[in-house]
């Protein structure tokens, strides 16, 4: 008999081998700094899960005073474009159709309001889960429908799979918004201002693009970089392994999230993604543009376009709302409590800037579970400052 | 937004399968994993399977670390 997941999981949540590698961080660490003649060491992961997992169970408390864990573009929800918003909510105010959202996208502000504010107004917005609920909401409709497509890598291959195997209804369009990590990621250890010393890879992105997807960073910044799951300790193993390679003084891919995430990737994935779409130059939202890092439908594939049926001229759109810092946030070069907004005038019950909207984005992540400086402070209260 | 969750395939009907949850049975996309079968542990991400699970590849990887953090203590 295998297993039950729970099983799986409690070995993950095991204090004694937590103890056992946040020593060893705090071992390595200096090491490290001592081997450069460093006084800080930055590593960087970019996934909004990621970012979950580190604030909830207050990892950052644990490491030693001079690593920092930083945030990097993580969450699609942050910096899918407004104008893609503002078109959203043009679709669903002034015209008769359907828009079908994720419930992340439906609380993001564009320029004048969010979707939800749209529906609010009458607009005929709805939340899905996923694709699927897209198809079965489109099938019972008999106007057009609209889906939002927001998303990394993770999320693609699946609307790409219906689009190649034409198994869409024909009243339902696309908005295709989709970005990718890959490109970003190397967008994000080219500026000049953000020294990394090592890259956490989001595991669930790898589950599709492969863990060689990320050669490029030993591989043209030197620097390693390790994939990782989602629990405590997977965040925890990979920064230990980071400190490791800079000890040995060799770079490598390191998949330490082997137990859902392979070399080469979901190859079925893969091949609906490069049939459905095609890289072109995109912008992202606080960010402006990063060569090859989003998706277009392919020409054939033009028909799903929701731009074939309805022409939105939006030329009003503003990038970020005044004084919000989400641009450099996203891009890791500042944390929401250098925002002078961040739980004032941005709070997640009324967000003014995308990375306050997401479950995954970053000032949402803090608002909910504290930054940095109020774990560690809560830390000592409790007395497990002392951990180590 | 790539929040994955774990759960167990219970049945496979074409390409949708019905995925236990803990408790919380849904149907999901199963275009992108073409060969999972009950029994199965997968990840789904927003309604689709996007990978498997090995709980034996997870119980291998602490093992492996466990013998890395040894080592660490006698550097």
């Amino acid at each position: 008999m295998r297993k039950g997941l729970r099983e799986i999981i409690k070995v993950y949540r095991e204090l004694s081998i937590i103890k056992d590698i946040v020593k060893g961080i705090h071992k390595l660490a200096p090491k490290v700094m001592r081997k450069y003649g460093a006084d800080k060491l930055k590593i960087m992961h970019v996934c909004g899960t990621h970012e979950h997992t580190i604030t909830y169970y207050g990892l950052r408390s644990l490491m030693p005073e001079n690593l920092e864990l930083i945030a990097g573009p993580g969450c699609p929800v942050c910096i899918a474009p407004t104008r893609i918003i503002d078109e959203a909510i043009e679709l669903s105010l002034n015209y008769d159709v359907t828009l079908l959202t994720y419930g992340d996208m439906y609380k993001v502000p564009g320029t004048k309001m969010s979707l939800a504010a749209a529906r609010s107004l009458g607009g005929d917005v709805r939340i899905v889960y996923g694709f699927l609920d897209a198809i079965k909401i489109a099938k019972k409709q008999n106007k057009p429908c609209i889906f939002l497509a927001v998303g990394f890598e993770t999320t693609q291959p699946t609307t790409a799979s219906h689009i190649v195997l034409k198994s869409i209804p024909k009243n339902l369009k696309l908005i295709i918004a989709y970005r990718l990590t890959v490109p970003a990621v190397d967008y994000v250890l080219n500026q000049p201002d953000i020294p990394l010393n090592g890259i956490i890879a989001p595991g669930h992105v790898t589950s599709i693009t492969g863990a060689k997807a990320w050669k490029f960073i030993p591989e043209k910044y030197n620097i390693p970089a390790v994939v990782a799951g989602f629990e405590p300790l997977d965040v925890l193993l990979a920064i230990l392994e980071i400190l490791k390679q800079h000890l040995e003084g060799k770079f490598r891919v390191y998949n330490e999230y082997s137990r859902v995430d392979s070399w080469e990737g979901n190859i079925v994935a893969q091949k609906y993604v490069e049939q459905a779409f095609n890289v072109i130059n995109a912008d992202w939202r606080g960010i402006g543009v990063i060569p090859r890092s989003g998706l277009e439908l392919k020409e054939k594939f033009k028909d799903y376009d929701s731009r074939t049926l309805f022409d939105v001229k939006i030329d009003y759109s503003i990038d970020l709302p005044p004084g919000c810092k989400c641009g450099d946030v996203t891009l890791g070069k500042a944390v929401p409590t250098d925002c002078p907004l961040f739980m004032r005038a941005c709070t997640p019950s009324r967000p003014y800037g995308p990375c306050m909207v997401s479950s995954e984005g970053t000032c949402a992540v803090w608002a909910r579970f504290g930054g940095e400086g109020k774990v560690k402070e809560l830390a000592k209260i409790l007395g497990l400052d002392n951990i180590v | 937004m790539c929040l994955g969750i774990p759960g167990v395939v219970v049945e496979v009907k074409g390409t949708i399968a019905i995925v236990d949850f803990g408790g919380v049975k849904r149907e999901v996309d199963s275009l992108l994993v073409p060969n999972i079968k009950p029994g199965d542990y997968v990840i789904v991400h927003a309604g689709a399977i996007i990978s498997k699970l090995s709980p034996e590849e997870a119980e291998e990887t602490i093992k492996a670390w466990r013998e890395v953090l040894e080592a660490l203590y006698e550097m």
